[in-house]
Order: C-alpha cells, then sequence, then structure tokens
C-alpha cells in the first residue's frame, strides 16, 4: 500500500488505499481527519497553536487553527463531506521538563487545547486522541477504516 | 532580521563563533574525560522544519537529547544530542564503569545532564566574552526519545518567527570514537542581530 509522509508543519491526503504517516511527533500535533463514507483521509502535523499570535503565518499548515481548515477545503476539493468527517489527534507531549513556567515549553498542551477548540468550532467530533506525556509518537492513518495506529518508544503501540 | 536576510559573510561569523565556542567546549569534555576529543569545523545550517531530523539520521532514531535554556542579552537555547550506544559509552567513561549495559539508569542520567551542562557552559562563556553580551544558562533536562520529537522543541521556537530553522552544529568525538555527539546552539532571531552588532558586523 502506498504510504505518504507528512513532515514537520506539512498537510496531505490520500483516498483509498493509502496511508499517510508522520514521524516522531513530539509537541507537535497529528490531526487525522477521515470521511468514512467517501474513504478520504487526511493528515496534518502542525506546530503552533494559532496563526493569529504571529505575523509570519504564510504557512497555513503550521497552525492548528488554518491547518485544519486548508485540510478540511482540500479533502472537500477531492469529494469528501465536511458532515462526515471525524477527527482523531495525537502528540502534544512536553519532551523536556523544566521547574519554571516556560510557556514555548508548555507548548504541546497548548497545541492540543487549540485543536480541540477548532474541530469543536467546526462541528467535527473527535473519536479518539493519545495526546500529552512526555515522548514522542509515530502514527500512521489509514484510508480504508480511518485507524490510527500510534507507535512509541518504551510507551507502546496501539491503535485508536 | 530574518533567516532569508543573513549573507554569507554574516554566516561565516556565526560559523566562527561556533568555532570558538566548540573549542572551550571540546576542551573542557577532553579534561573531564582525561581523553583526546575531536571536534570538526562547525556549521552553519539553515533548513526546512521537515528535513531538520535527517541531520540526526531520521525522525525514528533514538537518541539522547539535553537541552538547555539560553537567557539574557542572548536568548535561544543549546542541545547535545548523542545515539544511544553514545551516550552509554559516555557515561561508562565518566563513571569508571567497565559496562553499564544497555540502559541508562538514573545515575547515567545524571552524569550526562553535567556533560551537556558544561559543554553549554563552556561554549556559551566564551560566546559571552567575546559578544561583551550577558547569557544565562538554565539547568539541563534530558530526554530519550525519536529524534523528531525532540528536534520539535526547538523547531518550535523557530516556528515563531521563520519557516527555516537556522543553528550552529558542531561534531565531537572522543578519541578512539566510541562517543559521538552533536552540539546545536539555536539562538533566537533577535539575538542574532545582537550577537552581529556587539562584534561591529550590523
Amino acid at each position: 500500500m502506498e504510504v505518504i509522509k507528512v513532515g514537520m508543519a506539512d498537510l496531505k491526503l490520500v483516498k483509498a488505499p493509502g496511508i499517510l504517516t508522520t514521524l516522531g511527533l513530539g509537541s507537535c500535533v497529528g490531526i487525522a481527519l477521515y470521511d468514512k463514507y467517501n474513504k478520504i483521509a487526511g493528515l496534518a502535523h502542525i506546530m503552533l497553536p494559532s496563526s493569529k499570535e504571529i505575523k509570519n503565518n504564510d504557512n497555513k499548515a503550521k497552525f492548528a487553527d488554518t491547518g485544519i481548515e486548508l485540510l478540511i477545503e482540500k479533502m472537500v476539493k477531492e469529494g469528501a463531506l465536511k458532515k462526515n468527517l471525524s477527527a482523531k489527534i495525537a502528540g502534544g507531549s512536553q519532551m523536556f521538563s523544566f521547574n519554571n513556567t516556560n510557556n514555548i515549553l508548555k507548548i504541546g498542551e497548548r497545541n492540543v487545547l487549540a485543536t480541540k477548540e477548532k474541530l469543536k468550532e467546526l462541528n467535527i467530533k473527535i473519536i479518539s486522541e493519545d495526546t500529552g506525556g512526555n515522548y514522542g509518537r509515530t502514527i500512521e492513518l489509514n484510508s480504508d477504516d480511518g485507524s490510527l495506529l500510534v507507535k512509541t518508544i518504551g510507551h507502546g503501540i496501539k491503535v485508536i | 532580521m530574518d533567516v532569508e536576510n543573513l549573507n554569507s559573510m554574516m554566516l561565516d561569523i556565526l560559523g566562527e563563533i561556533g568555532n570558538i565556542g566548540s573549542g572551550n567546549a571540546a576542551t573542557a569534555l577532553a579534561s573531564m574525560l582525561s581523553k583526546r576529543v575531536d571536534m570538526n569545523v562547525p556549521q552553519v545550517r539553515i533548513l526546512e522544519f521537515k528535513d531538520v531530523a535527517e541531520v540526526l539520521g531520521g525522525e525514528e532514531k533514538l537518541v539522547v537529547g539535553i537541552y538547555l535554556d539560553l537567557n539574557g542579552e542572548i536568548k535561544g537555547n543549546m542541545m547535545f544530542i548523542l545515539d544511544l550506544e553514545s551516550a552509554i559509552n559516555l557515561t561508562n567513561m565518566l563513571l569508571n564503569r567497565e559496562d553499564g549495559g544497555d540502559e541508562l539508569d538514573d545515575m547515567a542520567v545524571s552524569a550526562l545532564s553535567e556533560v551537556g551542562n558544561i559543554l553549554a557552559s563552556s561554549y556559551v562563556n566564551s560566546l559571552s566574552a567575546l559578544t561583551g553580551l550577558k547569557i544565562a544558562v538554565s539547568v539541563p533536562s534530558l530526554a530519550i526519545d525519536m529524534a523528531g520529537a525532540i528536534l520539535s522543541v526547538p523547531a518550535i521556537q523557530f516556528g515563531y518567527v521563520a519557516d527555516q530553522v537556522l543553528f550552529i552544529e558542531t561534531i565531537f568525538e572522543e578519541g578512539n570514537r566510541s562517543v559521538k555527539g552533536n552540539l546545536f546552539l539555536l539562538p533566537d532571531m533577535n539575538s542574532f542581530g545582537k550577537i552581529l552588532s556587539s562584534l561591529g558586523v550590523l
């Protein structure tokens, strides 16, 4: 089966059959959207919560808010229906721990919150998630059934 | 200051800063180990986010990352990254162990954090002496995980201002090559201007 890699600050989609993968998610969040009737899957790898906080926001795939919008737009163009879409999310960990409350180091948590907020605003249901913690994740979204495989080093493998 | 606006002279100067800083760091590491430590000529690299983990051999490669925050007149961070085997060999040398097994215990993690601390401090001290800028280094924090996940931390910090990451990379090797590590200096974009103007370039 075709495996398409999604890099950091990037997004891709595929019609079944095919797998979308993103490797080594840390504080970034992987957002997997799926239209189960048309079997169209989309995956975004966002780095930051909001395009509105930042001047340099040309790359829409970098942010949770604009990344989700752009992914939906592209999926609809390929024949997906917005009302069919459901979401699964993974990532948003805190790789390094410090005593002080540095905003940058809490970025994983903020990415997850912003992602949930945007999906709620767009009425897209989050079916499952594997977020937080202090470890990296590799994820694989299967466009046949919308299953999301989450692999880690030392924290197990699961399908959500 | 944007990554795109840096000319080749500025990049050369950043490389030279890396050279001086890394030289001091290598000396500190050598005296800690009582062994010869080699280093390459530091590289100033500008990479797209998606290519960052390739530097270390792919997103899923298991590495040990030691992260330190820089604060004061220059802001940013430093990271010392080793593959697991190098990390184990290094701690065996530091702790005078024959064979530490194939995992890092608490003692090893603590020793590695201290190595990161000493490398970063000696690097930053020379940078500070050279530029006259005050720089404070945080306590080190260590993670053992996928390279992509570890590098997402500095990449995100650059993500606020740029679509690329700029870092100064030095590769250290212990004399008989059983330890190889990459030391990265990642100053934030505003700090580049400060470094360059303190040296009379801007």
